[in-house]
């Protein structure tokens, strides 16, 4: 019960389990059963304790009252010391373990840098093609890691809060750029509004005129949600946007074959004992490896 | 290893299960923490979802005889006999032997250590490697002993 296609065929017919067989077996890298890039995603993303997950669990009430089946990947960092990872985003999403129009799947980043980047594609192009009509990539956008991570989604939403100094975070961090949306969160609390207006600001500032749309919304009392459901459905990219993320997916493939080349180690080797400079260890890797 | 550590039922206490989520996480595994107050069905629907190898129960209300069964339960109606399950919190000695009947392979109390746990998983690792039985749903008979 191990054959991907197997599985993908029982997946397709709602077998929950075939389908978590089926994302391990791609997340150790395993062929995909369906053709690649056929997926679409929503990325959100946003510094630790906006209420991302909180949020992503609102959004699920309001599609699963439209009839609309949802798939969540919440991807948490690994530990870089020990490799293991707490993945507790689900706990913040708990109305979606009774309901089979949901599926949660938490993932860690196992510290592969492009690593969990070549499964995070063949994941949402299996669940789009098993039917899922809304596949959300949650990750924390802390660090250039993690924009790597949510640049493999087709649209972004970026997910900020009140009083916390963060739009010059979000700045610096370059996820503004690759923002399709803003959501300020805790809009029921005082202060939303002016965040809401500094991150508007900010925005008018850049030479953009295709300036991402900023929401305000409440998890936790769910105001703006159903709001936020229908901007969502239409929401576009832009190709300046899109650019962006490719050039990120770019770095991460590019990360990947650096970090995965038998030549790596020889390559630090060489450079430690000076016969070879880090330019010439870059060139022999590139040009030597298949 | 692939952990779910959950909380069933209506206990509202889960220091010792974050302790636990954590000492796994620093033994080098990735734990899914459920979050109290769950239901033994979605705690199965969230191992399954999860493709988890294990999971671990906390109670510390008494209910464990209720609970735990139901979701070894859940976990064999799911077709999931190779998931281990193991329990902690507050279990009496006289209650130990029917929940180890129900497939239940190691409960640890007060008193356990993290590294007792771990030990545990290491076991589970090699019996795994050479098949013996450790699932909810395998030969019940092997049982973790400090």
């Amino acid at each position: 019960m191990n054959d991907t296609n197997s599985l993908f065929e029982s997946a397709k017919l709602g077998d929950r389990r075939a389908l978590a067989r089926l994302l391990s077996l791609l997340e150790e890298g395993h062929a995909s059963p369906v053709e690649t890039g056929i997926g679409d995603s929503i990325g959100v993303t946003g510094p630790p304790g906006v209420g991302k997950s909180t949020l992503i669990g609102k959004l699920i009430d309001e599609w699963l009252s439209r009839g609309e089946t949802v798939a969540v990947l919440a991807i948490d960092p690994s530990s870089p010391q020990t490799g293991g990872a707490l993945l507790g985003d689900r706990m913040r999403m708990m109305n979606a373990d009774s309901s089979d129009s949901v599926y949660v799947r938490s993932l860690a980043t196992r510290n592969h840098p492009g690593g969990l980047m070549d499964c995070l594609t063949p994941m949402v192009d299996v669940l789009c093609a098993c039917g899922w009509q809304h596949v959300v990539l949650e990750t924390v956008g802390a660090g250039q890691s993690e924009i790597r991570v949510v640049a493999f989604a087709d649209r972004i939403i970026l997910v900020d809060g009140p009083d916390r100094g963060d739009v010059v975070q979000a700045e610096k961090a370059g996820i503004m750029e690759l923002a399709d949306m803003i959501v300020i969160n805790k809009s029921d609390l005082p202060n939303a509004q002016r965040a809401a207006e500094a991150v508007k600001s900010a925005l008018s500032a850049g030479s953009d005129t295709n300036t991402p749309d900023v929401l305000l919304v409440s998890a936790h009392n769910s105001t703006g949600i159903s709001e936020l459901v229908d901007s969502m459905s239409k929401l576009e990219s832009s190709q300046d946007r899109e650019r962006l993320r490719i050039r990120e997916r770019l770095i991460s493939a590019w990360d990947s074959m650096l970090l995965t080349s038998e030549l790596l180690d020889e390559s630090i080797h060489a450079i430690e004992t000076g016969r070879m400079t880090l330019r010439q260890a870059v060139e022999h890797i590139r040009d030597n490896s298949d | 290893m692939r952990i779910v550590v959950a909380k069933p039922g209506l206990d509202g206490h889960d220091r010792g299960a974050k302790v636990i989520a954590r000492a796994l996480r620093d033994g080098g595994h990735e734990v899914i923490y459920t979050g109290l107050r769950r239901t033994p069905q979605e705690i199965v629907r969230i191992v399954t979802d999860e493709d988890a190898a294990a999971v671990g129960l906390s109670t510390l209300s008494g209910a464990h005889n209720v609970l735990i069964p139901k979701v070894c339960d859940g976990l064999r109606e799911a077709g999931l006999n190779d998931v281990v399950v193991f329990a902690g919190g507050i279990i009496p000695e006289h209650d130990r032997s029917a929940l180890q009947e129900q497939g239940v392979r190691a409960i640890f109390g007060p008193g356990s250590t993290t590294k007792n746990i771990l030990e545990f998983l290491d076991m589970i690792s090699s019996r795994k490697e050479s098949s013996d039985p450790v699932g909810v749903g395998e030969e019940i008979g092997w049982y973790w002993s400090e």
